[in-house]
């Protein structure tokens, strides 16, 4: 057995009650609580070795290259929150077989329910920071899931939402903070961070990280000002605000201060904000308990109240009162589950919560309300009961207290006050509800609960009993185990005797008690105090701050996104200007420039021709034709310029592309306006203008920038090797076919998917065909002139062997697949102009598809044939022949890789310029086809 | 020369990103083109411009860089590939919306000088 079974059968657990859902709610209920009571068995066994003190740490390797490795542990804290999570977890869920009615969705339930318990155990024994986060954020999402259990009712899906956003956000918070202290620490390994205190707290980060880590904390466990969720969370099936409120959810922020207790605490900025938050917390929580007409709305604020008390006490820094803090968790658990659950079986058995209506109690349900006044006087803090001696070690600890200086007299006496009210509320629970009167108008005659409803109740309020007369016997082991692991030095003395005699914090109880119960009969002129002010109502008011917050966001989204791609490119282009200008500011590198080469006439007139054609398209842009004419311009005086920089290569390809586009170009412009109004208002010319100019002139200057720099290749390795290593002296056609191979095949790929798209897009297309031009002057009728027809046919031979003396230079002269399969798609593509699809279409049988997908496959298999060879993907191979007549040749693999290269060329570019072809003749596809 | 050649570059990106601003597919997808020449050109000039090297082995003693070269050729075949994509996408958004402006509908400027002329159909 291992740690991290515990955790894999309880995930599968989760399952159990969905599946055995159909054979009857008691059936289910076992079969849920085997997984929980595994897990359980297995935990105690551990005890003992805990209890010797020693750690069981386990690791899981799961992603090691990227240092991330699952891990558990148990220690003494871990041992205790495990035995809270799964002991109370199984009491709830036998609660909760009663609690639900048959009608219930109960697998569902109770399958949150262990999803709830999986995570919230995962949390606890986490020993990956980064794991912890996980699980943490499971607890706030299965909580979600619970508490709106009952989907139907607003008050739950609003309840649920609140509590989901408030901790989810806080859980945010947390993972920042664990980033950064692991990135301090430098391992997400919890164990490693625990015995790095030193560093953190004298990490300049330190008071960021304290922030993050305290507000994950404080708004999982209802800490001022996030303490609104909780009451409004009350809204789940009693059950669940049971087991949430009482050992877990809320426990995992008080968990979180108790694990990083020793990293974290010990700083005066940890005392202020610990321990001021958990003093008005608790204030805050004991004062507006009293006034909850709602039995679960007073356990709520209780409940906000005690733990503010255990924040309190985490936050005094003392050795003493974190003992104190670690006890009352135990207790608290025991007694607020009790309580919630005494709830549950009021409201269940007389229809009704309200403290108001209910009354007198005490002859209907004897029983239950002795379980109810046992519980509730340990909430208070009387003698005998668990509650009174953690509450008196907190008292104790509050006098001791000398952080505050010339102030520290105020934490007693606000303690002792919190302790007033606490004790006022407990004894409101018991008589508004019991006694004071008769019952008024209820839904139901109240009667005692089943039997085993009260089963729960009755182990739990033994344990109050037991714990609160025989401490030592009971818990003592475990409260030293567990406060030893939180403040991993020596123990101070403590004695968990119920008597220490005559004393002052002795006082201070008797004190709250007496005062408790004279703020209890006088509580009429409280309530007509309080009653002056206005209630206000979380919900509206956080539902405000989401609607605002949504509103905002819809605002922000409207105005960036109205639809308009003109203003997103604009945008785009604004914000490159804005991320490309900043760093050019800071780049006066220039010093160790190459000066310029001297420029000619030649090169003079060529760049004239080239900028004024390219501002003659934006001119006319508007007249396409001639901008279509201007712009081939442009793209033959590139083509030249290619050549003049001793790019052949480059020169033949842009050429043949260029062709190829401008066909394209006017086909598209046969079915689009030629001439279009101006449309633009002069700001936004202007604007559009100011844009172009900016992006061009830090083109302009990143491109001065490099160019001028002294040269700094890798291509020597290229030409070194690709006469010997790739068998070509065309280094540029070698590094195509040969040392970058497996990027050309990426490129003809893309150049087929686009063809394919194209061919999607052009089925079923409803294009109008223009019969005559803008002017309204009719297309010629004689479509295909016999001059161009004779010439086209008789360039084609002349026109497909060039294409081909290309190909098979390729290698070693300018040329190769790519500037030949162009030049024979511009031959084929002539006939068309020249002919008409009408005349081509029987003349050439191929199919442009096959041919692109003949052309990938060569190029693929030639790649691959490299395997039979024991070579990597892409090896060439070439050798030297001779044949006789023809003299030596060189064979090479890249060769036929080229081919492959040249029939997907050759398709692609039919296979688009065809398909568009065709709309213009009479075979364009129909929309019925 | 390297001055000549950034203007050149320059004023190309300036053509190609005003062209891409404006309203209707053409334009744009003449913008495009131009824009792509400017990249081209861009990306070649890494390897510096040299007026006599030698594009082969063995035919002189300066070469010009071939890496580049190799680069911008997959770029100019690519950048076919995209044009001739984006022009088949402005055909099937004219045919499917009616009209060929690049928000699918006409802009909806208030200050507008000329009432647009939607192009016969």
């Amino acid at each position: 057995m291992s740690l991290f079974w515990i955790t894999a059968i309880l995930l599968i657990g989760v399952l159990v009650p969905v599946v055995t859902e159909r054979f009857g709610r008691t059936i289910n209920t076992i079969c849920t609580m085997v997984a929980p009571a595994i897990a359980l068995a297995y935990i105690i066994s551990l005890i003992p070795a805990v209890f010797g003190g020693e750690v069981v740490v386990e690791y899981l390797e799961w992603i090691p290259a990227a240092g991330l490795t699952l891990s558990l542990h148990l220690d003494g804290l871990a041992l205790m929150f495990a035995l809270l999570i799964l002991g109370i977890g199984l009491l709830i869920i036998v609660y909760a077989r009663y609690y639900l009615s048959k009608k219930e969705a109960v697998g569902r339930f109770f399958a949150y329910l262990i999803l709830f318990m999986t995570a919230m155990l995962s949390i606890v024994l986490s020993n990956n920071v980064l794991q912890m986060w996980m699980a943490w954020e499971v607890t706030s999402i299965s909580s979600f899931l619970l508490i709106s259990f009952w989907s139907t009712k607003s008050e739950s899906r609003k309840g649920a939402r609140m509590a989901l956003t408030v901790t989810a956000a806080g859980g945010l918070a947390l993972l920042a903070g664990l980033l950064i202290i692991a990135d301090i620490v430098g391992s997400y390994e919890l164990r490693v961070i625990l015995a790095s205190g030193d560093l953190i707290r004298e990490s300049a980060l330190y008071p960021v990280i304290l922030i993050l880590v305290l507000a994950g904390a404080f708004t999982k466990s209802a800490q001022f000002p996030f303490h609104f969720w909780l009451p409004h969370a009350m809204a789940a099936p009693t059950p669940v605000s049971a087991y949430l409120h009482s050992a877990t959810m809320v426990k995992a922020g008080i968990f979180l201060l108790a694990r990083m207790y020793p990293v974290l605490s010990g700083t005066e900025m940890w005392f202020l904000i610990v321990s001021m938050t958990g003093l008005i917390t608790m204030l805050l929580g004991a004062y507006i308990a009293l006034f909850k007409h709602d039995l679960k709305g007073l356990l709520a604020y209780s409940t906000i109240s005690h733990l503010g008390l255990i924040t309190l006490l985490l936050g005094l820094n003392t050795p003493l009162a974190t003992v104190a803090a670690l006890f009352h968790i135990m207790n608290h658990a025991v007694f607020k589950a009790s309580l919630f659950m005494i709830a549950g079986i009021i409201d269940h058995e007389s229809g009704t919560r309200d403290m108001r209506k209910l009354g007198g109690l005490w002859r209907f349900m004897p029983y239950t309300a002795t379980l109810a006044m046992i519980a509730a006087a340990s909430m208070a803090g009387v003698p005998l009961l668990n509650g009174f001696l953690s509450k008196e070690m907190f008292l104790a600890e509050t006098l001791h207290s000398s952080s505050l200086g010339f102030l520290s007299w105020m934490m007693p006496v606000l303690a002792t006050l919190a302790a007033i009210f606490a004790v006022a509320y407990s004894m409101r629970f018991i008589h508004d509800v019991f006694f004071n009167g008769e019952p008024k108008d209820l839904p139901k005659t109240p009667h005692e609960p089943t039997r085993f409803m009260k089963v729960p109740i009755e182990i739990l309020v033994a344990l109050c009993l037991l714990v609160g007369i025989f401490p030592t016997f009971m818990v003592g082991d475990l409260l030293a185990s567990a406060s030893s692991s939180v403040l991993m030095t020596e123990l101070p003395y403590y004695s968990l005797a119920i008597w220490h005699g005559f004393n002052i914090p002795l006082l201070m109880s008797a004190i709250a008690i007496v005062g408790g119960l004279i703020v209890y009969a006088y509580r009429s002129h409280l309530y007509r105090f309080q009653a002056q002010f206005q209630e206000s109502d979380e919900k509206l008011i956080f539902e405000g701050v989401i609607q605002t917050l949504v509103g905002y966001a819809v605002k922000a989204h409207n105005g960036l996104s109205n639809g308009s791609l003109q203003r997103y490119i604009a945008a785009l282009l604004l914000f490159t200007i804005a991320i490309t200008a900043v760093p050019l500011i800071h780049l006066n590198s220039v010093a160790t420039r190459v000066p310029d080469q001297p420029v000619s006439g030649v090169e003079i007139t060529a760049a004239i021709i080239l900028c004024l054609s390219a501002i003659a398209t934006v001119i006319y842009h508007r007249k396409r034709m001639i901008a279509l004419i201007t712009l081939s311009v442009v793209g033959l005086i590139v083509s030249i310029s290619f050549a003049r920089f001793s790019a052949p290569d480059l020169a033949l390809t842009q050429l043949s592309v260029e062709v190829v586009t401008v066909i394209l170009l006017m086909l598209a412009l046969f079915f689009l306006p030629q001439k279009t109004a101006s449309e633009s208002s002069p700001s936004r010319v202007v604007r559009d203008l100011g844009i172009a100019a900016a992006i061009g002139g830090l083109v302009a200057t990143i491109n001065y920038a490099f160019i001028t720099q002294p040269i700094d290749t890798i291509s020597e390795f290229f030409l070194a090797n690709s006469k010997t290593g790739g068998g070509g002296t065309n280094a540029v056609n070698v590094i195509l076919v040969d040392f970058r191979g497996l990027d050309t095949l990426g490129e003809i790929l893309v150049l087929g998917v686009a063809a394919l798209g194209i061919f999607n897009l052009l089925a079923r297309v409803r294009l109008a065909m223009p019969s005559s031009n803008e002017n309204g002057i009719p297309w010629s009728q004689d479509r295909h002139p016999p001059i161009l027809a004779m010439i086209s046919q008789a360039l084609l031979p002349l026109a497909l062997l060039v294409s081909f003396y290309i190909f098979l230079r390729g290698h070693n002269m300018p040329g190769g697949g790519f500037i030949a399969g162009l030049i024979t798609a511009v031959a084929l593509i002539q006939q068309y102009i020249a002919h008409g699809v009408d005349w081509v279409k029987p003349r050439i049988k191929v199919e442009y598809q096959t041919l692109i997908s003949l052309g990938v496959l060569i190029a693929t298999f030639t790649g691959i044939a490299s395997w039979f060879f024991g070579r990597p993907f892409m090896t060439t191979w070439f050798d030297y022949f001779d044949i006789p007549l023809i003299g030596e040749i060189e064979l090479a693999s890249a060769l036929v890789f080229d081919l492959g290269v040249y029939l997907t060329v050759v398709g692609a570019t039919l296979f688009i310029l065809a398909s568009l072809g065709k709309l213009t003749s009479s075979h364009r596809p129909t929309p019925e086809e | 020369m390297e001055t000549v050649y950034v203007i050149c570059v320059g004023i190309l990106t300036f053509c190609g990103v005003f062209l891409c601003l404006r309203g209707r597919t053409f334009s744009v997808v003449v913008g495009l083109t131009m824009l792509s020449y400017a990249v081209n050109l861009f990306l070649f000039s890494s390897g510096r411009l040299s007026l006599d090297g030698a594009a082969i082995l063995g035919m002189a003693d300066k070469y010009a860089d071939p890496l580049p070269q190799a680069l911008t050729l997959t770029a100019i075949v690519i950048g076919f590939a995209m044009i001739a994509f984006v022009v088949i996408l402005a055909l099937r958004a004219r045919a499917d919306l009616g009209n060929d402006f690049v928000d699918g509908s006409e802009p909806l400027d208030s200050d507008k000088l000329v009432k647009p002329n939607r192009g016969k159909a």
